[in-house]
């Protein structure tokens, strides 16, 4: 199963799976922060680099039920249907804000598992499936 | 102690849609506050004031007249009222004029603001995804508080049935007719649990305050109102934001609960001395939460609190006895003097039907914003 996620995670046709969020870690307190930062925003000292594993559970969510104002915004090709956001709590401590992308969206509940990957947008989170749990 | 600051003049406009410019609201609202000062604008020695959108608060003298005076501008976000306010407190305190004017206004276009993700230090994808929309915050915040402290869809409804039966007491509110809880919970999801007849809407309108000395106040009729503490703060580390990729894990602070602390202090009392307050309502989830960040209540005491009456103009502790926001819209610049103007007017008993009962003696106001700063007021007679 490990085999397969890193396989995944390198195949260069699907720039869009899982590659680690680039985050940054404060040597001094140990904050995490998403996207990285060159400065620790809790106490100003030069902040590292950190990849963040992804996994986490819901913290908060709400639903975007209307067409936000375009521009900024860019409707996908068959034009906005109503889709869910929330901050994932990640195993490194950190709330991430994310689409969530789930099948109904009378399923999402905080504390639900979620699995958080960047790409060329906003972070996505999606179920974490049993498979992928401690990985 | 530090110098006494009264407050003699208080003048708003009706808020909501208007023809008028911000500019020509806001010279109605200085010109009501100077009448009920009894005084001229030649007798302002310093002014104060600002829009979020509407103009610079410094150009008014054209209109009001070519005086001299000292005007600063001040653009502070949704603390812009309150931030002139304190600019106000500290030109008398320090020496600087006896007479000062504080002035807030604003004009909105329809629907929700429009924030560049630029503006934010934010990547053009949290645009382009769809994520730099306020209604998610206000949403995704009072989310998680229901969920850690017990709050129901019908508490928010509540709030929201009170601001428009408050509204429709206050002949200056913009929303003036009665909204059930039903209708609120019925009125379509925005940003769940948020429902459109919990939001307030941007609009125009402005608002005015005369500061004096007491010195400068004892040549003056009518009843002052003692501004007795005035507070800005912005937030501290771990605080959850509008537009923000990420917050920090662990327990909240608030920007809230550390400018009404400071007011408190600095007044030299708590909120349980407090007969009638003002908080930002945003939506009604804002004022939920603001009665805990404020010290009025434990974490989820609002369940109860609510439902049995207390914040209505009747109860214990009246919240937004002239609709807040959700029934005078949102003009950024105006909403802080608003809630000032409010409670001089309840405190000198001159609040008509909406009057709190009782004779209130001690007052509070509470503005809360993007991108985390918030100002606080403690009032007396």
């Amino acid at each position: 199963m490990d085999g397969a996620l890193i396989r995944m995670a390198t195949d260069p046709r699907s720039p869009t799976v899982a590659v680690g969020l680039q985050g940054s870690c404060c040597s001094g307190c140990a904050v995490t922060a998403y996207p990285a930062e060159d400065a620790c925003p809790r106490c100003g000292g030069p902040a590292e680099p950190a990849v963040l594993q992804g996994t986490g559970r819901l913290w908060t969510w709400t639903v975007q039920r209307y067409a936000p104002k375009s521009p900024p915004y860019q409707a996908p090709p068959g034009g906005f249907v109503p889709f869910a956001l929330g901050y994932v709590e990640l195993v490194e401590g950190v709330r991430v804000a994310a689409v969530l992308e789930v099948d109904d969206l009378d399923d999402v509940r905080i504390g639900m598992p979620l699995t958080v990957t960047a790409g060329h947008g906003v972070p996505r989170a999606r179920p974490t499936t049993p498979g992928e749990e401690g990985s | 102690m530090s110098t006494d600051v009264l407050i003699c003049g208080a003048g708003r406009t009706p808020f909501g849609r208007s023809e008028a410019s911000g500019r020509q609201l806001a010279v109605g609202a200085v010109n009501a506050a100077l009448a009920d000062a009894g005084i001229e604008w030649s007798r302002v020695r310093a002014a104060f004031g600002g829009s979020d959108s509407a103009g610079l608060a410094d150009t008014l003298v054209a209109q009001l007249g070519l005086t001299g005076v000292p005007f600063i501008n001040v653009k502070n976000g949704c603390a812009t009222g309150g931030s002139a306010l304190v600019s106000a407190v500290n030109a008398i305190r320090s020496g600087m004029a006896d007479v000062v004017l504080a002035v807030g206004f604003d004009k909105h276009p329809r629907g929700a603001f429009d924030p560049r993700p630029e503006d934010w230090g934010l990547g053009a994808e949290y645009g382009s995804d769809g994520l730099m929309v306020t209604t998610q915050f206000f949403g995704m915040k009072i989310q998680r508080y229901m969920y850690d402290h017990g709050i129901t869809p019908r508490t928010l409804a509540l709030v929201a049935e009170k601001a428009y039966r408050n509204g429709g007491l206050t002949p200056e509110a913009w929303r003036r007719k009665p909204v059930s809880a039903e209708e609120v919970l019925e009125s379509g999801m925005v940003s769940d649990p948020l429902t459109r007849y919990m939001f307030c809407s941007p609009g125009a309108g402005a608002a005015a305050l005369v500061l004096c000395s007491p010195e400068a106040a004892r040549s003056l009729d009518g009843p002052p109102v003692a501004l007795r503490s005035a507070a800005v703060r912005t937030r501290r580390f771990g605080s959850f934001e509008v537009f923000s990729p990420w917050i920090p894990g662990g327990q909240l602070t608030s920007v809230s609960r550390d400018a009404s602390a400071a007011a408190f202090e600095e007044a030299g009392i708590g909120p349980g001395d407090v007969d009638v307050c003002q908080l930002q309502d945003t939506e009604s989830g804002a004022e939920v939460m603001h009665m805990a960040e404020c010290g009025f209540c434990e974490d989820g005491e609002q369940e109860r609190l609510i439902a049995s009456g207390v914040t209505e103009i009747g109860g214990t502790l009246p919240v937004n006895t002239d609709g807040g926001c959700i029934a005078n819209g949102e003009p950024i610049g105006a909403s802080g003097l608003r809630q000032v103007y409010e409670i001089v007017q309840q405190l000198r008993g001159r609040a008509g039907e909406r009057q709190v009962p009782g004779e209130p003696r001690v007052g509070f106001t509470h503005v809360y914003g993007a991108p985390g700063v918030s100002a606080c007021t403690v009032l007396s007679r």
